[in-house]
């Protein structure tokens, strides 16, 4: 089985996903619902049960893998890419894994949302480690999906919570966007396997008023401010 | 009063492989939640209607967003359930209200058919209480390849006063099915049961 995997790398057991709409937090509800949607694929982990040194070819075969969950739930979400605000990533790693494991989701996860979303970057170069991932600051927006994709990760037994981060997709500064999902896919990760999370949001908070950076007020254009 | 809605979620949860052998097409289950207001927490109320009716328009929503979800067309549905958590400050009895006298109704009509009965759990809870939401054919009840349960948990609900209403309809019976009992090929599909 582990050398069938390794030829194949990727082995995906189950899909989960997962959409809600929050009206309101005891306060105002809101003209449109706030849209939050997360996805969740969990994968035979092929490094179980052992230490492997080199799993960066994991990390490469995970690339089509990333960009076909983001799609995915973008369309669950039945939203246009414009209507995204906000994204996070993360994974859990069972039992037989190790934390490193969860790490391989960095690149093919984060970068398969920001090229939806409209991110111009040179990813090849940026999973190479040669450039930086933060935007060159910019006096007007040029691209889209600017910012870091926040990232939690853990190793846990099935069942287990990942509160996924969310932050505004083109400024990681935004405060009314900082936000956070809970995702679980109950029986999953099992030992041997690994899930791999995408979130996606449609706006800040639902009744955000703690001030700070604005969306709009977005001036620098380098993925933070 | 329509259902004062908090939270509306959906989920689907698709197998693709199982112990190792490839399930094609996938096995898919949906489940759609909604937290509302229970208008009736903190007190003991003896008429229910208010719940009831919320019952009713609960079954059809969230029958018809699962039935979404999962893109398929009301009669290739095969399987159900249902099931409520009533926060502390609410009884027993509010999930009943919600749960048997109405909410049958529309979830059918949004699964094309609908013979057997919609099996049910309620509980208590309080916030991320998780409740099992057992699944049966729709349409014969003793169907055994499709006898499952769904997880249902919200992580901010429920509130003291509020409720978590859950539907789950799938287009599939368990992965890997192999302990005998009526198969849907079997189905007579009038009496509920067989």
């Amino acid at each position: 089985m582990i050398e069938r995997l390794v030829d194949g790398m990727i082995e995906i057991r189950r899909v989960f996903t997962h959409v809600e709409d929050i009206h309101h937090e005891f306060g105002p509800v809101a003209a449109a619902p706030l849209r939050r949607g997360a996805i969740a694929a969990v994968l035979t982990n092929p490094y179980a049960g052992r230490y492997v040194e080199e799993i960066v070819p994991m990390m490469d075969a995970l690339t089509p893998v990333g960009i076909d969950m983001a799609r995915r739930l973008r369309a669950a979400m039945d939203v246009s890419v414009d209507a995204i605000e906000s994204y996070g990533k993360g994974a859990i790693v069972g039992s037989a894994g190790e934390l490193e494991h969860g790490a391989l989701w960095h690149v093919p996860g984060g970068y398969a949302m920001r090229e939806l979303l409209g991110w111009k970057g040179d990813r090849a170069a940026y999973a190479q480690g040669k450039t930086s991932a933060q935007a060159t600051p910019s006096s007007a927006q040029t691209q889209n999906a600017l910012a870091i994709v926040p990232a939690t990760k853990k190793v846990g037994p099935p069942g287990a919570t990942l509160d996924v981060p969310l932050t505004h997709i083109n400024a990681s500064y935004v405060r009314s966007h900082f936000d956070a999902i809970e995702v679980r896919v109950p029986g999953a990760p099992a030992a041997d396997e690994i899930v791999f999370i995408l979130a996606m949001a449609t706006g800040a908070r639902i009744h955000q008023r703690v001030g700070g950076l604005k969306a709009a007020d977005i001036a620098v254009w380098n993925g933070l401010r | 009063m329509p259902a004062h809605i908090r939270k509306l979620i959906v989920q689907v949860d698709e197998t693709r492989i199982e112990m190792g052998r490839t399930i094609d097409p996938p096995t898919r289950r949906a489940l759609a939640i909604a937290v509302i207001d229970n208008p009736f927490a903190g007190r003991y109320v003896e008429a229910l209607d208010e719940l009831i009716a919320i019952g009713e328009e609960l079954g059809g929503l969230l029958g018809d967003r699962c039935i979404a979800a999962l893109g398929i067309a009301p009669g290739d549905a095969e399987s159900y359930g249902k099931a409520a958590i009533v926060g502390e400050a609410g009884e027993l009895e509010h999930a009943a209200a919600i749960l048997h006298p109405k909410l049958g109704a529309p979830l059918r009509k949004a699964v094309g058919k609908g013979a057997a009965l919609v099996p049910s759990a309620k509980k208590r809870g309080g916030l991320g209480t998780a409740i099992d939401v057992p699944l049966g054919h729709k349409d014969a009840a003793f169907v055994r390849s499709h006898f499952d349960a769904i997880e249902a948990r919200v992580a901010d609900a429920p509130r003291a006063n509020e409720i978590v209403v859950a539907v789950a309809v799938t287009d599939s019976g368990r992965p890997l099915p192999r302990i005998g009992g009526l198969k849907v090929s079997e189905i007579v599909g009038e009496d509920g049961l067989r």
